[in-house]
């Protein structure tokens, strides 16, 4: 039996037969709309956690701090999948969706940004501890409130050095989207399955969406690694 | 409670924090009754669906193989990729450009790469072109995957690791003589993996979790695909969510509290550096959340 590896003369050719034999890029596409749409959703609900989590309210400081120690421990799997099996097909959420497609790209937005958004508060909280206490010591010396000190003087610094822990995290969620192939959404992963399974190139199939992912990740990673030591507060 | 960013709460403070409170708590209160009602509606708070779970049946049929499915991929993946992740860690470190840029460009791509990716190509792989049998292929994928991407993040907690390590380490061990390898394994290694060591137990929290995709989508029997075919028997889908998340949070919380606890201990003694690598060292590290930063400065 030859060897399914040998590589083909015509490589690049193959690679244009795929991009058309399989939407590629629409895959890639709807990788990069949840991407965008969960770390949108997930930034928001993340500060508001990392908001609860250092507020004088001892209840809220206890939710916060229960909701990322348990969503942080849980297999992003087991979210994703919950949300279809559980959420969905039990509750009958369908998130106003009226097609199968939709509501599975929804609830794997949903699912990701509940899971996101604990390492969001994470990494603003680390950055809010990198504030220097004679910042929030002026601002509470010139009578500021807690909600003024940590909406014009701590948070506006803590975002600023927390560039670069929020691109890991980003760079992260990218790559957690894979999962919403448990549910059926077309994304990478969900076409890299089905196309590995159905073409003889293996390992042409492996290096095309790897690529795809190293183009995802790898500008983002080195853009905001940039932003992140430019916008740093010198200290 | 005080803090940096307010001060011990005074009267009007304090009633304040009263009202934030109760209607804090009345809101959690109207969404647990409103989730309550919904479980009730859809019959998912029947004792027939949560008494399986108080039988050995459930556990020792289900749930309990698939944990040890979950724990051994684990473990296999994690001692695999700990001597491949140290090797590349410190090739990477190399003086050699020859050697130190390729195994950089290997650990930077692995790490792109999402760990699904990885498996599934593994997978097919192991399908295609070895001889592993059917029943054993979706470990060999699932432990694959993990150590591809595995070794690559340990790599870079390796060489922090070692980088964490007072300077004045290499410079006495090169001023008694000894050369860059002989540092390396009799100084620097032996040093840094007692500082590594809170890193790399949380790194195994990321592995367990990871393993939860291998039970999705390659057919790995793991704690994940457990709860499927418990959840076929028993028609209990959401009971069988809620138990199984809990046993995971039970797991990574143990190897999380572990690992701070490591931590702390490290940083107490008096013996080597004091050099530690925290916990959240690397990305996407679900780390020890008390402890690791700033020693709890603001909450």
């Amino acid at each position: 039996m030859p060897s399914p590896y040998a590589t083909h003369p015509e490589a690049r050719e193959i690679v244009f037969d795929f991009l058309e034999g399989y939407d590629v890029l629409g895959a890639f596409w709807m990788t990069v709309k949840l991407t965008a749409l969960s770390a949108l959703g997930s930034l928001i609900w993340g500060t508001l956690l990392a908001g609860m989590r250092v507020s004088p309210v001892p209840l809220m400081r206890g939710f916060a701090t229960v909701y990322v120690n348990i969503v942080r421990n849980i297999p992003l799997t087991v979210i994703i999948l919950f949300t279809s099996l559980g959420l969905a097909d039990i509750f009958g959420m369908t998130l106003g969706a009226s097609d199968f497609k939709v509501q599975g790209f929804r609830l794997a937005v949903l699912g990701f940004i509940a899971y996101t958004a604990a390492f969001v508060c994470e990494a603003l909280r680390s950055g809010i501890n990198t504030v220097p206490l004679g910042q929030a010591e002026a601002a509470r010396a010139i009578g500021l409130s807690f909600s003024q000190t940590l909406r014009l003087i701590v948070l506006p610094q803590a975002f600023r050095s927390v560039i670069g822990p929020l691109a890991n995290v980003l760079i992260a969620l990218t790559k957690n989207t894979t999962v919403a192939a448990a549910i059926g959404v077309a994304e990478a992963a969900y076409l890299m399955k089905s196309m590995i399974e159905n073409e003889a190139q293996t390992l042409l199939v492996g290096a095309v969406f790897a690529f795809g992912f190293v183009v995802l990740t790898l500008p983002t990673g080195l853009f905001l690694g940039w932003l992140g030591k430019r916008m740093a507060v010198k200290r | 409670m005080s803090s940096v960013l307010y001060d011990t709460p005074g009267p009007r403070a304090k009633r304040r924090n009263v009202v934030f409170s109760v209607v804090f708590v009345l809101v959690l209160a109207l969404v647990a009754w409103w989730v309550w009602q919904k479980m009730g509606d859809k019959g998912q708070l029947k004792w027939d669906l949560w008494e399986p779970f108080t039988t050995s049946e459930a556990w020792t049929t289900y749930l309990l193989p698939g944990l040890g499915n979950t724990l051994k991929a684990a473990a296999l993946a994690m001692v695999i990729a700990l001597p491949l992740g140290a090797f590349f860690g410190i090739a990477r470190m190399s003086d050699h450009r020859w050697v130190r840029v390729p195994a950089g460009a290997v650990v930077e791509f692995f790490r792109a790469i999402p760990v699904l990716l990885l498996m599934l190509f593994a997978n097919e792989f192991y399908a295609r072109s070895t001889d592993v049998t059917s029943d054993d292929r979706p470990l060999y994928a699932v432990v694959t995957g993990l150590v591809l991407y595995n070794a690559s993040v340990l790599a870079e907690i390796v060489r922090a690791g070692i980088l964490a390590l007072p300077k004045g380490q290499t410079e006495a061990a090169h001023a008694i003589g000894l050369r860059k390898g002989q540092t390396m394994t009799s100084i620097l290694l032996p040093q840094a993996v007692t500082a590594m060591l809170p890193a790399i137990v949380s790194q195994l929290v990321v592995i367990v979790k990871d393993t939860a995709l291998g039970g999705v989508m390659i057919g790995y029997t793991e704690l994940l695909s457990a709860r499927q075919t418990l959840a076929a028997n028993y028609a209990n889908v959401i009971p069988s969510f809620i138990v199984v998340a809990i046993v995971f949070v039970v797991v990574n919380f143990a190897l999380t509290s572990f690992a701070s606890w490591l931590e702390r201990r490290l940083r107490r003694s008096k013996r080597g550096t004091g050099a530690v690598l925290a916990p959240d060292t690397v990305e996407d590290n679900p780390a020890a959340i008390n402890g690791s930063y700033g020693a709890g400065t603001y909450a």
